[in-house]
């Protein structure tokens, strides 16, 4: 690891580590914070939207004279009145692979494509009136086939998404090193499953919202945006106004789980009406319209196979995704189950490691990140593979686990999808696991259990994620293809008083930036955090800067504002050094104090710097007044978290019902800036995935209806669904950043789902349950036991052992797999 | 639109009375006609509970009730949890605070005001108790850990009399 600067040593003595109360919490919990619902402007009008209530028609006619007429009602307008310079941006553009691309506007333009697709836009002076009006908007469609089933989609003869473009297949794109072929001649045992990653919703408490206020030549945007420098640039395209007439806010935002990594249509719409009518526009979604029209996760097919030799070694890995992306892209739709290729090799050395991915439009909502983002969906594919596997060879899963992983000393280690891990210690924190789980007191309990009726299970996983977007030149244009940079900036500005404000072009919607990016800079200052402020989610008064998404916002974001600080810092005793007549390389920070080496009584504070560098009477020639930097920092290489999971369930075999009695987790994020913050990061990953795993699932029906459209159906787990979580850490640093830190935000949503699968299948394999597909609903449980029962009684081995799947609840065999029908209902 | 019709309402101990739409419900008033805009809204379908505040003293989602029906009430929002100006926190919010039981914050007001009810009617839960107690309201963000610690260190605080406000 790379030398941790001056001042920054991480004793407990100093901010870094220190478990500190979040600086943002005095105002939120009081009912003080300011979301975008909490902003009323003069004058302001509101927005609601009329949307398609059918999969896919062509629009016949639109009346929309009775709302025109009603009292209040300021304009209606439908795609044909909407005048913007551009269409919605998808920014992927991979080097020499094709991306179909269907043109996305904001309103619909002849055709609808799903249910939620936006179709008109009414104003005026009331929130209900708005939804009145509305109502009277009369919509005649010409209904076409919808095309719901991925797989079916990619058949000839399928009706089509987009006529335009040809066909359903919006792209085919690979990644992988090693002989595959060899890998798997050279197999003793070739395991082969279907798994289904289902379709989820990124579900933040607060809906999206905006308000656009447009004055003169400059419109402000209030939104719920995880990006709000970027919502700023497409803004520009799109309303044909210069960038810097535009500033986009994003005030406190009441979470995103990747959700709000968008730019959507109706920020474009709110600008666009506030311009012509020059009031202005406050929009704000209801939670149909959010299940409908915000980004959906996941919703990926994985033909998973994996040669094992006898004595467990893992051959070869290859993984062939069918990915659902709806039908229309929103900012990264197609790249998102890509980014599952670059973790497909998992914890461990494999010789060959490939993912082939077709991407197929649907007439659904697009998918887009959710927590995660490709890397949940790959370590579950990876992860219920390795179980799978062992249960073939009847071997201890964690012993196949072990055999394979990655040892300590090879990190930095290049692993066959050819990207390199920076550093990891996979032994270490499942051994860590195990200190807290008695494995073999376990088996025991289960074995006594299962003797009284009582199904118990316990399901492991081990991950490794990739997090830290930045670098450019890998993540950019000529590399992996995102039109952007991935960098990160801060601006830190010491006042003539000695405290501090940083800037920071990270964006944030829960993590507790305010908190631990205060520790950082008060560290590397030699300040306390709460004379530092934090500052973020304004285009006009921060550096530009890309936003909060990936797990990047340490890493990158906290890294570019320790290093802001650090160019502070040495501005600083080149100025103590003057003030104290001594050598620059002289002084050291300690304790607060800016010293000649070794010589605390005559130290000065960050204060008197300050005061003397903004009355600047007696500074060292040629310096600058003033104490303020600004870093963009633009990593060398991604930064590589791992942990272990541990979940133990109990299955009521009569009901399907799946309680979770323990859910233990070791962690491992690199250096702790805030171990409250991480453990708060990890208990919602966790109980994100349970949810997955358990109960949430966004559902479409034949036709295209959206069946899970409120939150009665759409299940959230609830506190009494959830088991309180045991989280431990290890600390291996990144030497990729001078932190040493990893990021940590989507570390529980990546590791859970496989743990609870894993889990569950434990518990059911006596009664020759061997594969289920998540959600693992009780009906779907239950389900996977009768067909068990049915397919042969008794407990039953892990042999070639074949199960049919008729009612597409995706118990999969280990046979050569073939695509179930109804998979995804 | 139907003629409007005058509720009064004690909202936060103050006494306030306005002309209003029958189907005006009562977080839009709280939110829209009062000001009182750290009560949320999250879902159209009384399930995520951000809009939890007490009526005459027992918690109820303000979606799910209409502001006439609240005329003569006596109404509590999270920001009338604590004595405003001296800084003071009340023993929920400040557990909270120290157990780290919010993240975005969005949910934290009606999980404050669940809490409140819910350690009101029963001072000395399980952590089983706070768990069913509180699956009126979601949370997306901290997998409800912090926010069951949260409330059972405000319940230990609240039953030992630490903290309580003035």
């Amino acid at each position: 690891m790379s030398a941790v600067t001056e001042g920054a040593t991480g004793t407990q003595s100093g901010p870094i580590g220190r478990r500190m109360k979040r600086k943002e919490d005095p105002r939120l919990i009081t009912g003080r914070g300011n979301y975008v619902d909490d902003i009323s402007l003069p004058g302001m009008l509101h927005m609601a939207l009329v949307r398609s209530d059918v999969a896919h028609a062509r629009i016949t006619s639109i009346d929309k004279s009775a709302a025109e007429g009603m009292e209040g009602v300021h304009a209606v307008i439908t795609g044909e009145d909407l005048d913007v310079g551009a269409p919605l941006p998808m920014v992927w553009i991979p080097p020499g692979v094709e991306v179909k691309t269907p043109e996305h506007w904001p309103l619909a333009r002849g055709e609808v494509n799903h249910v939620g697709d936006p179709v008109a836009a009414v104003v005026g002076s009331d929130k209900y009136g708005v939804i009145d009006a509305a109502a009277q908007i009369v919509v005649q469609y010409e209904e076409l086939p919808a095309v719901i089933d991925p797989e079916k989609a990619l058949e000839d003869g399928s009706p089509l998404v987009h006529d335009d473009l040809g066909t359903n297949k919006t792209h085919e794109w690979a990644l992988g090193g090693g002989d595959m072929d060899a890998a798997m001649a050279e197999a003793d045992v070739v395991v082969e499953r279907r798994i289904v990653n289902h379709r989820t919703a990124g579900a933040a408490i607060e809906p999206r919202g905006c308000i656009a206020e447009w004055r003169g030549e400059s419109v402000t945007l209030w939104t719920a945006t995880q990006i709000p420098h970027l919502v700023r640039l497409f803004l520009a395209g799109e309303l044909g106004v210069s960038e810097e007439k535009i500033r986009v806010i994003a005030p406190e935002v009441g979470g995103g789980f990747g959700s709000k990594l968008n730019h959507y249509a109706e920020e474009v719409l709110a600008c666009y009406l506030s311009r012509k009518l020059g009031r202005p526009v406050k929009w704000l979604e209801t939670r149909s319209e959010n299940l409908a029209a915000t980004t959906h996760g996941r919703d990926l097919i994985v033909y998973c196979k994996m040669g094992v030799k006898r004595d467990g070694t893992i051959t070869g890995l290859h993984a062939k995704i069918v990915a659902d992306l709806g039908a229309y892209y929103q900012l990264l739709t197609p790249f998102i189950p890509c980014f599952a290729a670059f973790v497909m090799s998992g914890c461990y050395k494999i010789p060959a490691v490939q993912t082939d991915i077709v991407g197929v439009f649907t007439n659904k909502f697009a998918t887009d990140a959710v927590r995660g983002a490709g890397r949940p969906e790959a370590t579950h594919a990876i992860e219920v593979m390795i179980e799978q596997a062992a249960a073939e060879l009847g071997m201890d899963p964690l012993e196949l686990r072990r055999k394979n992983f990655i040892p300590k000393e090879d990190f930095p280690a290049e692993v066959a999808v050819g990207v390199v891990y920076d550093s990891g210690d996979y032994h270490g924190t499942l051994d860590k696991l195990l200190e807290h789980v008695n494995l073999d007191e376990f088996r025991r309990e289960q074995a006594e259990l299962r003797e009284h009726g009582v199904y118990r299970g316990i399901g492991f996983s081990t991950y490794v994620e990739i997090c830290g977007l930045a670098p450019s030149r890998v993540v950019g244009p000529s590399g992996v293809g995102i039109q952007g940079g991935f960098w990160e900036s801060a601006v830190v500005r010491v006042h003539p008083s000695g405290a501090a404000t940083v800037y920071t072009g990270s964006s944030p919607h829960g993590q507790g930036h305010e908190t631990g990016f205060a520790q950082i800079v008060a560290e590397r200052l030699g300040i306390e955090p709460e004379n530092v402020e934090v500052m973020h989610g304004d285009t006009d008064t921060g550096p530009f800067g890309m936003g909060t998404y990936g797990s990047r916002t340490l890493s990158v974001g906290g890294e570019a504002a320790g290093r802001a600080a650090v160019k502070v810092q040495e501005k600083a005793k080149k100025l103590a050094a003057h003030l104290l007549e001594a050598a620059p390389e002289d002084i050291e920070l300690a304790d607060g104090k800016y010293q000649v080496r070794g010589s605390p009584d005559k130290g000065l504070a960050l204060a008197d710097i300050s005061l003397a560098a903004y009355v600047p009477e007696n500074i060292p020639e040629g310096m600058e007044p003033g104490l303020e930097e600004t870093s963009f920092y633009d990593p060398e290489n991604f930064v590589w978290p791992f942990g272990a999971h541990a979940a133990i369930v109990d299955v009521d075999i009569d009901t399907g019902k799946v309680e979770v009695a323990r859910y233990v987790a070791v962690d491992d994020c690199g250096r702790a800036i805030n171990p409250l913050l991480i453990e708060g990061q990890v208990h919602g990953g966790i109980a994100h995935a349970i949810g997955q795993a358990l109960f949430e699932q966004v559902v479409y029906n034949d036709e295209g209806q959206l069946i899970t459209g409120t939150f009665v159906d759409y299940a959230l787990p609830t506190a009494a669904e959830l088991p309180s979580f045991e989280t431990d850490r290890t600390e291996t640093p990144s030497p990729v950043n001078d932190l040493g830190v990893k990021g940590v935000g989507e570390a529980g949503t990546i590791a859970a789902t496989p743990t609870m699968v894993n889990a569950v299948v434990d518990a059911l394999r006596p009664l020759g349950v061997s594969y289920m597909d998540m959600p693992l609903t009780p009906m779907r449980v239950w389900q996977a036991i009768q067909e068990a029962r049915g397919a042969g009684s008794g407990p039953r081995a892990t042999e070639q052992g074949r199960q049919t799947d008729e009612h597409g609840s995706g118990s999969a065999g280990s046979g050569p797999a073939a695509p179930a029908e109804g998979g995804e209902s | 639109m139907a003629e409007s019709v005058r509720v009064n309402v004690t909202v936060n101990g103050e006494s306030r009375s306005s002309e209003v739409e029958p189907r005006l419900l009562l977080v839009h008033y709280l939110r829209d006609t009062l000001g009182l805009t750290g009560t949320h809204i999250g879902c159209d379908t009384s399930n995520c509970g951000a809009c939890t505040v007490l009526m005459d003293g027992e918690s109820v989602k303000s979606c799910t009730v209409l502001a006439v029906q609240a005329d003569g009430a006596k109404v509590q929002t999270i920001e009338g949890m604590a004595p405003a100006g001296n800084g003071a926190l009340h023993p929920i919010q400040e557990a909270f605070w120290e157990h780290h039981g919010l993240q975005c914050g969005y949910c934290t007001p009606g999980m404050i005001m669940a809490a409140a009810d819910l350690l009101k009617r029963n001072p000395n839960p399980t952590e089983e108790e706070v768990r069913h107690g509180l699956e009126g309201n979601l949370c997306r963000c901290t997998g409800y850990h912090n926010i069951v610690k949260a409330v059972m260190a405000a319940a230990e605080s609240m039953r030992s009399g630490e903290g309580v406000p003035a």
